[in-house]
């Protein structure tokens, strides 16, 4: 007992009381500009803050405890743990994993209220599908693209141009089933993503996120700006939903939420299942050869230009793909592909576990599933800062993410026993002087 | 730095070349400049003229090549190289007042093993890093022959695109993907030149299947023949340093050179596991590889070179037979220290290269 009072310990108690204050003031009420210190007193003030510093000890046992804790712990769900675990082990066992989750998934949004659906398909589907197209540069290639959202915009914008006569003041002669306009949109983003790259890709980490965050505003800005283009901020309205009529297939897809669903559902299983065999492939191995060095993968005969280029491409036009159903969906405004959007995806990625295809897709459900909990809850002013304390401590307890890749575990376990260090991208880099 | 014609005494380091079998039997002075016009017939006409001009008509190139005392003459209809595997014509290299290669010239014969040796910064690597697109040398050119009568001039191209063309090599710090298992590490190499794309890989075509295949069963094979069939899944990081450095001989092998640049492949290594990796490389150069060799380890040097090539200062002091390059004053004086007897225990204590 003697030693949970040590001073080390006192100075977290502290910690987590001022952690626990801030807290209490964040969620607290909205002040005014004429009492600016009020809200805050208002916030600590009174039985108001009894829960918060509650959890500030709460808090402070289990970081002084847990350690302790962690042994009885371990053995209290070891008779849950280990059968999961022989049964994933076992041949077929990932397989029977992936069929559970993918029922989850398909009986989900029939048991949620519509408002949820609408949320599940605007903001989860959609953002699984980018981050799986910004894991393929991220999480594969190690390229940290921060303007990766200027392709799902580029999509959006493609689909207003040529599916619809009233979208946007600039349209094309003839108009577009959103169908036809996938390939087209696909395309031109995965241009724009080479046009982007093949300047910016010989420049490495950190000059080449300052290059994308620009390239991001740029798109964002225009969008914003160019009235008789763009329609600028009011955005492009009645660009028409998706419909299919080929081969005696009629089908049109409408308000309901629910058929987005599925389709989205199928296309970003499809993308899981397509981009597990990439990464498998010599073309994923290049990737990872890149991100962990790219001087030994060059000189191994890696055409890392190239390499890094295509992933650039692919990622991109994902994007542009998931920027078309985005439009033919739901209204859409220049707000929609902000820096925040882009930060999200990256955040997401991050989140969810770098280079791993479920982790990404599990990272988009808890994040846009924490946006959509906390929607009436606060501010959406305040939501941000939900995100980035879920964020904080996400990194500090499990950097790896929700769902590692194998790859990112070896590298995050390399790392902590001190062989190369994981960087922010999953770069293990190779101890010793550079040549 | 001056960087007046004052150092233009290129020696074009030139051993007659017996292949890696028969070493020992050379019979030439090492230091004789005149040495290659009266080698063996084919080597006189290398690509003098066909460098050059593969270097954009550089005239520091060409005044380059003409000052070689008693050099080649270009033969009519010749092809070049006759066995010549590699030739590095007259590189400088400069880091802004810092020179790191001046005016080096050197051949290697197919099947050679050639070593290059010399003190700390000499600039042992810095050759190295010129010869594989590391580094773009100010002056010289470095032309390869994939195989016998298809000159290629190197300087200018980029790393992975003369890894292709079959230079393959090693780092003196060991760089493996950490990450990636002792087999990833090779299929990276062993795929190199396959061409399957993004759809082929996704949609699992025929084609990318077998190339696929293909790429494991050399890989598995080249682990067979480093010695580590028994690490294929484990992480490149978690092998014991001997056989990291036998694992990036094996990358490097997958990409199927005919010359093979090892930086340094005995650094840190025990006596057992030098006298294995010795063995490693002769059975390479068996197979018809053409091995160039950075080592400090004299005995291992000795064992092994065919021939040796001395660097100091960023040029070449002597070269020639290991035994008369050993006997050498200049390199006795420049690079041993003292004698003979003191050198074996002295060099392979030498550290690592400057860069």
């Amino acid at each position: 007992m003697r030693t949970l009072f040590s001073p080390a310990r006192l100075r977290t108690l502290g910690a987590t009381i001022l952690l626990g204050l801030l807290a209490a003031v964040v969620t607290g009420p909205t002040g005014n500009s004429d009492e600016p210190l009020r809200a805050a007193w208002d916030s600590i003030a009174g039985v108001r803050i009894v829960p918060f510093l509650g959890l500030a000890v709460a808090l402070w046992l289990v970081l002084t405890l847990g350690p302790q804790l962690r042994g009885p712990a371990a053995a209290l769900a070891e008779p849950v743990r280990r059968p999961v675990g022989v049964a994933y082990g076992r041949r077929g066992g990932p397989v029977v994993v992936n069929l559970a989750l993918l029922a989850i998934a398909v009986v989900a949004p029939l048991v949620v209220s519509t408002a949820a659906q609408q949320s599940m398909v605007n903001d989860i589907g959609i953002y699984a599908l980018l981050a799986l197209g910004l894991n393929v540069v991220v999480g594969y290639a190690g390229l940290l693209d921060l303007g990766y959202i200027a392709f799902f915009a580029i999509g959006a914008y493609t689909t207003a141009y040529f599916s619809s006569q009233s979208a946007m003041p600039w349209h094309a002669p003839f108009t577009l089933n959103p169908f036809f306009v996938f390939p087209v949109a696909v395309l031109l983003a995965a241009l724009a993503g080479v046009v982007l790259g093949a300047p910016t890709l010989r420049l490495r980490g950190d000059y080449l996120a300052i290059v994308t965050l620009g390239f991001g505003e740029i798109i964002h800005l225009v969008a914003n700006n160019a009235d008789g283009i763009t329609g600028g901020a009011r955005g492009a309205f009645g660009v028409p939903h998706l419909s299919i009529h080929l081969l005696g297939i009629d089908y049109a897809w409408g308000i309901d939420p629910l058929p987005y669903y599925y389709l989205l559902l199928v296309i970003v299983v499809g993308v899981m299942i397509a981009f597990g065999r990439l990464e498998r492939s010599r073309i994923g191995r290049a990737w990872a050869a890149i991100r962990e060095d790219e001087i030994a993968a060059e000189a191994t005969g890696v055409a890392t230009l190239r390499m890094k280029l295509l992933a650039f491409a692919i990622g991109a036009s994902v994007s542009g793909f998931a920027g078309v159903l985005f439009a033919s969906k739901q209204f859409f405004n220049p707000q929609s592909f902000s820096l925040q959007a882009s930060f999200f995806v990256v955040a997401v990625v991050i989140f969810g576990g770098m280079g791993s295809r479920l982790g990404v897709v599990v990272g988009a459900v808890v994040l846009q599933g924490l946006a959509f909990y906390l929607r009436d809850k606060v501010q959406p002013a305040d939501r941000y800062i939900y995100f980035g304390a879920v964020i904080v401590v996400m990194m500090i307890f499990r950097p790896q993410g929700l769902v590692p890749s194998r790859r990112r575990r070896r590298e995050i376990e390399l790392s902590e026993s001190g062989v190369g260090a994981a960087d922010a991208l999953g770069a293990a880099v190779p101890a010793g002087p550079r040549s | 730095m001056s960087r007046g014609g004052a150092h233009r005494a290129v020696r074009s380091c030139d051993v007659l070349s017996r292949g890696a079998l028969s070493r020992g039997a050379l019979s030439r002075g090492a230091l004789s400049r005149g040495a290659l016009s009266r080698g063996a017939p084919t080597v006189g006409v290398s690509s003098a003229g066909g460098a050059s001009s593969a270097v954009g008509g550089s005239s520091s190139v060409g005044a380059g090549t003409a000052m070689v005392p008693g050099a080649r003459r270009p033969g009519p209809g010749e092809d070049g190289g006759g066995d010549l595997v590699v030739e590095a014509r007259d590189l400088s290299l400069r880091f802004g007042g810092v020179t790191s290669l001046d005016g080096v010239s050197l051949r290697q014969h197919r099947g050679e093993i050639l070593a290059v040796i010399g003190p700390n910064g000499a600039g042992k690597t810095s050759l190295f890093n010129c010869l594989t697109g590391a580094y773009r040398p100010q002056r010289g050119s470095v032309t390869f022959w994939p195989e016998p009568g298809r000159p290629t001039q190197l300087v200018g191209r980029r790393p992975h695109a003369i890894t292709r063309l079959g230079v393959a090599r090693t780092f003196q710090n060991i760089r493996l993907f950490p990450a990636l298992s002792a087999l990833e590490n090779v299929q990276v190499g062993t795929e190199v030149r396959q061409r399957y794309g993004p759809v082929s890989a996704v949609f699992g075509l025929p084609g990318a299947r077998r190339a696929e295949q293909e790429g494991v069963r050399r890989a598995l094979d080249l682990l067979d023949l480093v010695g580590l069939r028994h690490r294929t899944h484990e992480l490149a990081a978690s092998l014991p340093y001997g056989e990291q450095r036998r694992l990036e001989i094996a990358r490097a092998l997958g990409t199927g050179p005919s010359l093979l640049l090892l930086d340094e492949p005995a650094a840190g290594t025990n006596p057992a596991e030098k006298r294995d990796l010795a063995g490693l490389i002769g059975a390479v150069a068996a197979t018809g590889v053409s091995v160039l060799l950075i080592e400090h380890d004299m005995g291992l040097v000795m064992s092994l070179a065919t021939s040796v090539v001395v660097l100091n200062f960023g040029r070449v002091i002597a070269c020639g037979t290991p035994a008369a390059v050993q006997r050498d004053p200049a390199v006795i004086e420049a690079y041993l220290g003292v004698s003979d007897a003191d050198a074996d225990a002295d060099v392979g204590d030498l550290g690592k290269d400057l860069r």
